[in-house]
């Protein structure tokens, strides 16, 4: 079991025929997801890479029965692309495109309220659960299938983070990279409640980043009422106030969001938090011993 | 993306929101000839990217033309340090010459994105002219907001919420509420991150007036505002950064001596704090990004060792999409290119990396490879010690 994908995962590729679109649908295939579409408006009817190409998602998911849509579509029309997801109705949207304007994502986020559409993105890696789909542009070969749940604000450390485990010879149920925007779709404890309810997941990491305060309420929940074993880290311990560290959301402005606020905060909900980034395979290791068989 | 007051305020004007009339100088006698013009007593105000500038002697009042021209000729060329510069300051460039205004109270009104309410958040507050930090700590009822519903705009009766929040009576309540709307106009007419009036001021005559303004863009929104990305002030940046934003790099300059290129801008800030926890410090924050080519790469590199304080280097790239022997080839390249000769630390994980350490073995040149980042870390440290 896992989260929000898995074999029954139907997904439509937004912008497949340009050139992150293409390349990441033939990865994702290859993982084994069933990339059953592909849109681009004014591109229908062609088949590209043996996909089939609609102009509107509406046709995708009415012909091929797509339940998840990955979004490719540069910045300036990402939203849209999103939208036009939800409005069709699909489950759930990834969004991979970097660089979408904050005021862009808030119309998406207000479009969406009363909609039963999940987002995740943008600006993010995407979501996989190991043996089963792979809907992003993560390395597939680094995962396993397992029962530890990983979030992740970032890409490249939540890669980081899984080949620890791997190594190790520890699954994942799922793993998840939230973005690293300032307004995502799915947030830490979006992803936490969902790992509560799935039987399949022993333990999660959390992977954190300077800026805003969503580690917070994550950790907040966290001591509530998650209930399962937490790993966590945040990432900017050594950056400067002000400045934007490349995600546009990883900024520690008018003295907020700092990484020792965080992990302080989070220690307080019972995670076991880890100062070095190299700790965090070794650690889950530690958490899944102590749990009882 | 930064710019500065003066700037702020012309964007302002723009919206209809009411700041007091200025000018921008270069020189002393510039400053002596506006003071005049305006008549005293003028406001000189240095114009960086830093706040606290009334602290560090960046904001003067004088009563004559001479007075003017003496703060102009102190401040222009001078390095002004600043509770937010750090010890190092900033050079000042420009001047603003404002009309000195006759203040009843202070205000403070500021716009920001509220992450988790998904909204822009309207904050007002009756404690002007004080760091709004220190009112949101010590009496937090002080600061009033308001969300603004993002595809319904800002209504009217938020603005009398504001307004007789802050104990107005009810003309001057109606006054403060067009404030607003000129402000959050400018703030969502611009894609802006911030915008923050600090004081605003309510003027003997019953006018509200911006006497100070900062504005932040969202940098992804600057493509649909050429107008803004035109404010861009590249004298006010690291040289080396302006470089690196020509080549698409994500860096940002730091005071320590290991130099770090990393892909991702997660994992490029866990590898800062790694170097820190074994007893290092980062010269630098370098995200090459997810898709780099052999070329980025090596601008990337380039970039890096430009710095003269860098001793060491570590790359740490986690290769998914980036192919590892890409990596390889371009940091090989890059070396060949410039010719270093500090030690480097290599950390190769991911797609291809038996090819990419393969590159670096045969390269001829000098690496330390690592395996994991602590191990990375220890040996990058020891290198730049």
């Amino acid at each position: 079991m896992a989260i929000w994908v898995d074999e029954t995962t139907r997904v439509v590729v937004q912008g497949i025929t340009g050139k992150e679109g293409s390349f990441h649908a033939v990865k994702c295939r290859e993982y084994g997801t069933k990339v059953v579409a592909g849109v681009t408006p004014g591109k229908g009817g062609i088949v590209h890479e043996g996909i089939p190409v609609f102009n509107t998602i509406r046709e995708a998911v009415a012909k091929e029965g797509a339940n998840t849509s990955l979004v490719f579509v540069p910045p300036p029309f990402a939203a849209d692309a999103v939208m036009e997801s939800v409005d069709a109705g699909v489950e759930l949207v990834v969004c991979i495109t970097e660089g979408v304007p904050t005021f862009d994502a808030l119309r998406v986020r207000s479009f969406m309220r009363g909609k039963t559409t999940r987002l995740i993105g943008p600006n993010c890696p995407g979501i996989i659960s190991p043996g089963k789909s792979k809907v992003g542009i993560m390395p597939g070969h680094i995962h396993k299938e397992g029962r530890v749940g990983c979030i992740s604000r970032s890409g490249t450390l939540t890669y980081e983070a899984v080949g620890q485990l791997t190594a190790l010879g520890i699954g994942q149920s799922t793993c998840i990279g939230i973005g690293g925007d300032p307004v995502i779709g799915t947030g830490f404890i979006d992803a936490l409640k969902a790992f509560k309810a799935d039987p399949y997941t022993d333990a999660v990491v959390m992977i954190g980043e300077i800026g805003g305060s969503a580690e917070e309420e994550a950790a907040d929940y966290i001591r509530a009422e998650f209930g399962k074993p937490v790993v966590g880290f945040v990432a900017g311990q050594t950056a400067p106030p002000g400045r934007r560290m490349g995600h546009a959301g990883a900024i520690i402005s008018q003295g907020k969001g700092t990484a020792a606020e965080k992990m302080e905060k989070m220690k307080q909900a019972g995670i076991r938090v880890v100062q070095s980034p190299a700790d965090i395979g070794v650690a889950i290791r530690e958490v899944l011993e102590r749990l009882p068989a | 993306m930064k710019i500065h007051e003066y700037q702020a305020k012309s964007i302002l004007k723009q919206f209809g929101v009411k700041v007091p009339e200025g000018k921008v100088v270069q020189t002393a006698e510039e400053a002596y000839e506006v003071t005049r013009k305006f008549g005293p007593p003028v406001a000189v105000k240095a114009q960086i990217h830093a706040g606290g500038r009334g602290k560090g002697g960046g904001i003067k009042l004088v009563k004559s033309p001479e007075e003017a021209e003496t703060a102009a000729r102190r401040m222009l060329g001078s390095k002004l340090v600043t509770p937010q510069t750090g010890p190092e300051g900033r050079q000042v460039r420009r001047l603003l010459i404002e009309k000195g205004q006759s203040i009843k109270k202070e205000y403070y009104l500021g716009i920001v994105i509220d992450r988790s309410q998904e909204k822009p958040v309207i904050m007002a507050s009756s404690e002007g002219g004080v760091e709004i930090e220190e009112v949101a700590s010590r009496s937090p009822e002080l600061i009033l907001k308001v969300h603004v519903d993002p595809c319904v705009g800002f209504l009217s009766f938020q603005g009398r919420q504001l307004g007789f929040g802050l104990g107005l009576d009810g003309k001057l309540a109606g006054r403060f509420g067009q404030f607003v709307v000129g402000l959050y106009d400018a703030f969502r007419g611009t894609d802006a991150s911030l915008a923050e009036i600090n004081p605003l001021i309510l003027t003997t005559d019953g006018e509200f007036l911006a006497l100070d303004a900062k504005m932040n863009f969202d940098d992804n929104a600057l493509f649909r505002h050429p107008e803004i990305a035109e404010f861009r002030d590249f004298e006010e940046e690291e040289p080396l950064e302006i470089q690196a934003s020509r080549f698409g790099l994500n860096y940002i300059k730091l005071d320590g001596n290991v130099g770090c290129m990393v892909n991702g801008a997660g994992l490029a800030m866990a590898t800062m704090d790694i170097i820190k926890l074994w007893g290092g410090s980062p010269a630098n924050f370098l995200d090459v990004g997810g898709g780099a080519s052999t070329e980025q790469v090596r601008n990337a590199f380039k970039i890096l060792v430009a710095d003269q304080s860098v001793k060491a280097v570590l790359i740490n790239i986690f290769g998914g999409i980036m192919r590892c022997d890409m990596v390889a080839n371009g940091v090989v390249q890059a070396i060949k290119d410039v010719g270093v000769n500090i030690p480097m630390v290599v950390r190769l994980e991911g797609t291809n990396v038996e090819e990419g350490r393969e590159v670096l073995r045969n390269s001829g040149l000098n690496f330390q490879l690592a395996s994991g980042m602590a191990d990375a870390a220890e040996k990058v440290c020891a290198a730049a010690k």
